[in-house]
């Protein structure tokens, strides 16, 4: 049997850069490859070859044993390639059945033919099993069912191969669990899949094959029976990694306290907890549980409707994070990219922002000292970039997130919010970052962690306060950690507390 | 705030083209006399065209220029000559008034600032939008200056008793005009601010990305208040000197179009409307461009009714030149 796509050899040069040198696919009907690597390694550019965004420098691409050129989507789509992005490209204005025929409305004497519309997209969200109604608005819609949509606008396009980049990055557990179901049953469908993720547990859970690339080329590979963590992380970054070892806790007297803290979101709902001096506490839950409105009210981003935010026996002024930043609470926020940093900027203008005024005399800056700064957090925090003027865009998620962290060090924190810290992070950086987060801690320094990735919340938490709708439903602490009790207070079945 | 020294170069070399084919055409135009009179006009462009920088580099806009230059123009005149002026309801009070000219200059620079506090206190936290808040200030301030100036045009006569206003503002230092001498030391001064202090960076951060600037511990409403402030401040001086500058104030047409000078030199000097973008030299630049240009209408004999003509298309092509070039260097670093 012909594999449905295979490449050969394919290298892909940019100026300075090999991204790709000489890697080489299969892709079979009714298989699911994962394709695993660390930020960097060439998962993206071949990606983008495949869905036609970019050309190859060299070697071959063969679809159904026939050597093409693909070049464009469109080529790409009449290949039967699908490929959904990590960013959703959907619009949250239409509704579903408009997002999956949008730009092929069915028409009748050149008016969109609605019904034919809305029937045809409800015969595949049946298909897929999806309890949604044709006609909601996308905004209505969690990020997993979003997804669904663009799963579902792939399959009107009769897709023969689906490519999927970190397609769980911002699910949570059970909707993860959900877009698992519905790629299995593509697989029974006879569709190839290529799955690309950092979560290693659910590539264990799915895939029939483990593709590694590394540095642009192919790192190894591995039959569903040799699939294990280790394996795989080994063939990431060729050696192997300690896992995050369990540590003591140095807690001491309470740092950051949150008393009856209400969001727009939840109004009727009151949160309180506290973090102690020395401690790493996570708010874990599902996504939508009012994670990160508590976090961005307690910042001062959103104006909370009630409740008080005191650090070390001081009361905050909310509603604006200059107070919080001064008061030592800096905020690493779950989108880096448009609230975190300005990426158009450097490196160094990035990590200098907050701390600005520190370099300057009569408001004038000291570029020498600013430099000098920059230079240091960037080393410290091991910032893989050519030099510090290089706009923080292209640089990779891991890195990008160290220039988030870098620029609130210079504040010298006493609380760091930290909402989804390794989301789009490789595993070298990610261990970087939670080495980072003991070392935070062992100075004093209260870290507030949000996340939904449960080998992170049982790997590096003292304590995990579960949230459901808004409300804490539950404070655990370490070793009272596991899936269970973490899920059982998530779907709000715990005591109120 | 990568890619300025190349806008820079790019409408440095269309402004050098431009000067040299009008050199080539018309002995006239390095004449003293022509060069002075341009050099005049730059400087009274130019300064609220920093001013409008200023706004455009924080992501905004401001369109009532135009409008306040005749608002202003009128209370200026009417303060000076307060004899033969008589201000309608409600102004009444300030009518027989005997304004020193230092305080009625202050007062007009004043005025505009007041209404660029008034602008940015809308957008900033009314949330108003920055084209519409500015877009009913042009007709507003238009209309305010007709009704107060009773639809006549109001002069400043002989000067009795500012004459040595009306002498500074049309004069010349060292045989630099005044006004460009003005413009030079401002250019100076905004240039540290901009590209120097943190003030400047805090501009620019927030024109690129807001909510990431706030969420770095900018208060980005008090600093997107004050470009409006500043920029409402830099129209209150330039009021002063395109006043006496035209020593009659038409309420309803004078200062026509200003706001679009002031705008079209910044975007023509690198500025983007998106905002973060943008610099001193550039926004100079492009004011100096547009005034060769209009001196270029003049001097080649060309019909003067094709003058907004010449100015739209040279515009265009400095604005397309510089999206060729930006595709192009985004092309070869494409990833």
């Amino acid at each position: 049997m012909n594999p449905l796509i295979e490449v050969r050899g394919v290298v892909k040069r940019y100026p300075g850069v090999v991204a790709l040198g000489g890697v080489s696919l299969k892709i079979y009907e009714g298989e699911v490859v994962a394709l695993i690597g660390e930020n960097g390694a060439g998962k993206s550019t071949l990606m983008k070859i495949l869905g036609g965004l970019v050309n190859q420098d060299e070697g071959e691409i063969l679809i159904d044993g026939k050597q093409e050129t693909i070049g464009s989507v469109a080529r790409a789509t009449e290949f039967g390639i699908a490929l959904i992005h990590q960013e959703l490209n959907t619009l949250d204005n239409l509704d579903v059945a408009g997002n999956i025929y949008l730009g092929r409305e069915p028409t009748v004497l050149g008016i969109m033919n609605r019904a034919k519309m809305r029937a045809d997209a409800g015969a595949l969200l049946e298909k897929l099993g999806l309890p949604i109604s044709v006609d909601t608005p996308l905004e209505k819609l969690s990020l997993a069912h979003k997804q669904m949509v663009e799963i579902a606008k792939a399959l009107s396009l009769n897709a023969k191969v689906l490519i999927m980049d970190e397609p769980t990055s911002s699910l949570t557990l059970t909707e993860t669990e959900q877009l698992l179901e519905i790629v299995k049953e593509l697989r029974g469908k006879g569709v190839g899949i290529v799955y690309i993720s950092h979560r290693l547990g659910e590539v264990k859970g799915i895939a029939d094959r483990v593709v590694a690339l590394r540095d642009g080329k192919n790192a190894g590979d591995l039959d569903q029976e040799h699939i294990t963590h280790e394996a795989m992380v080994r063939l990431m970054v060729g050696r192997d990694l300690e896992r995050a070892a369990a540590r003591d806790s140095v807690a001491g007297a309470d740092r950051l306290v949150v008393k009856n803290l209400r969001t727009m979101r939840y109004p009727a709902e009151q949160v309180s907890f506290e973090v102690k001096a020395g401690e790493i506490l996570c708010l874990a839950g599902l996504v939508g549980a009012g994670r990160s409105e508590a976090a961005l009210a307690i910042f001062g981003a959103d104006q909370p409707l009630g409740g008080e935010v005191w650090l070390d026996g001081n009361q905050i002024p909310t509603g604006l994070p200059l107070n919080a930043i001064n008061a030592g609470i800096c905020l690493v926020p779950e989108d880096r990219r448009q609230v975190g940093l300005i990426v158009e900027w450097s490196v160094k203008e990035n990590i200098t922002l907050p701390g600005l005024r520190r370099f300057a005399h009569a408001g004038l800056i000291d570029r020498r000292a600013e430099t000098d700064a920059a230079t240091t957090q960037s080393k410290r925090f091991n910032v893989k970039t050519p030099n510090l003027d290089v706009a923080v865009a292209s640089l990779s998620g891991g890195n990008q997130q160290k220039v988030v962290v870098g620029k609130w060090m210079m504040q010298n924190p006493k609380v760091l919010i930290m909402d989804e810290p390794t989301r789009g992070v490789d595993v070298g950086a990610k261990a970087e970052i939670y080495d980072l987060m003991r070392k935070l801690t062992s100075e004093g320094v209260a870290i507030l962690m949000i996340s939904s990735d449960m080998e992170e919340v049982l790997g590096v938490s003292d304590r995990v306060a579960v949230m459901h709708e808004g409300a804490v439903t539950g404070v655990l602490p370490r070793n009272e950690c596991n899936e269970e009790s973490i899920m059982r207070l998530a779907v709000g079945k715990g005591r109120k507390g | 705030m990568k890619g300025l020294l190349r806008k820079e170069t790019g409408i440095f070399v269309l402004l050098v083209v431009v000067c040299a084919a009008t050199a080539m055409k018309s002995h006239e135009f390095l004449g003293i006399q022509n060069l002075q009179n341009t050099a005049r006009l730059i400087g009274m462009y130019g300064i609220f065209s920093i001013g409008v920088g200023l706004v455009i580099i924080t992501g905004g806009i401001d369109l009532t220029l135009g409008s306040v230059f005749a608002l202003l123009g009128v209370l200026l005149a009417m303060f000076l000559n307060p004899k033969e002026n008589d201000f309608p309801w409600p102004l009444g009070w300030l009518d027989n008034r005997f304004w020193p000219w230092p305080i009625a200059v202050i007062a007009v620079i004043a005025i505009g600032a007041l209404l660029g506090t008034f602008h940015g206190f809308l957008i900033t936290r009314v949330k108003l939008q920055p084209f519409i808040v500015t877009l009913c200030g042009l007709l507003f301030y238009r209309g305010m200056a007709r009704y107060i100036a009773g639809d006549e045009t109001k002069g400043f006569h002989d000067a009795k008793g500012f004459e040595s206003l009306q002498n500074f503002a049309t004069g010349s230092l060292w045989g630099f005009p005044i006004t460009f001498v003005i413009l030079i030391v401002l250019s100076v001064i905004m240039w540290v601010v901009l590209h120097r202090s943190v003030y400047g960076r805090y501009l620019y951060a927030i024109g690129r990305n807001e909510e990431a600037a706030r969420f770095s511990g900018i208060n980005t409403k008090r600093v997107i208040a004050s470009a409006y402030i500043l920029c409402g401040l830099f129209a209150g001086l330039s009021a002063v000197l395109i006043a006496f500058y035209t020593n009659a104030v038409a309420p309803s047409s004078h200062g026509n179009f200003y706001e679009l000078y002031g705008i079209a030199a910044a975007v023509l000097g690198g500025c983007s409307l998106r905002g973060g973008e943008g610099s001193v030299v550039g926004i100079l630049l492009g004011t100096i461009l547009l005034q060769v240009l209009q001196n270029l209408v003049n001097l080649l004999g060309i019909p003067s009714s094709l003058n907004y003509a010449v100015m739209g298309a040279v515009i265009m092509v400095g604005v397309l030149a510089d999206q060729l070039l930006a595709n192009r260097s985004a092309a070869k670093r494409a990833t």
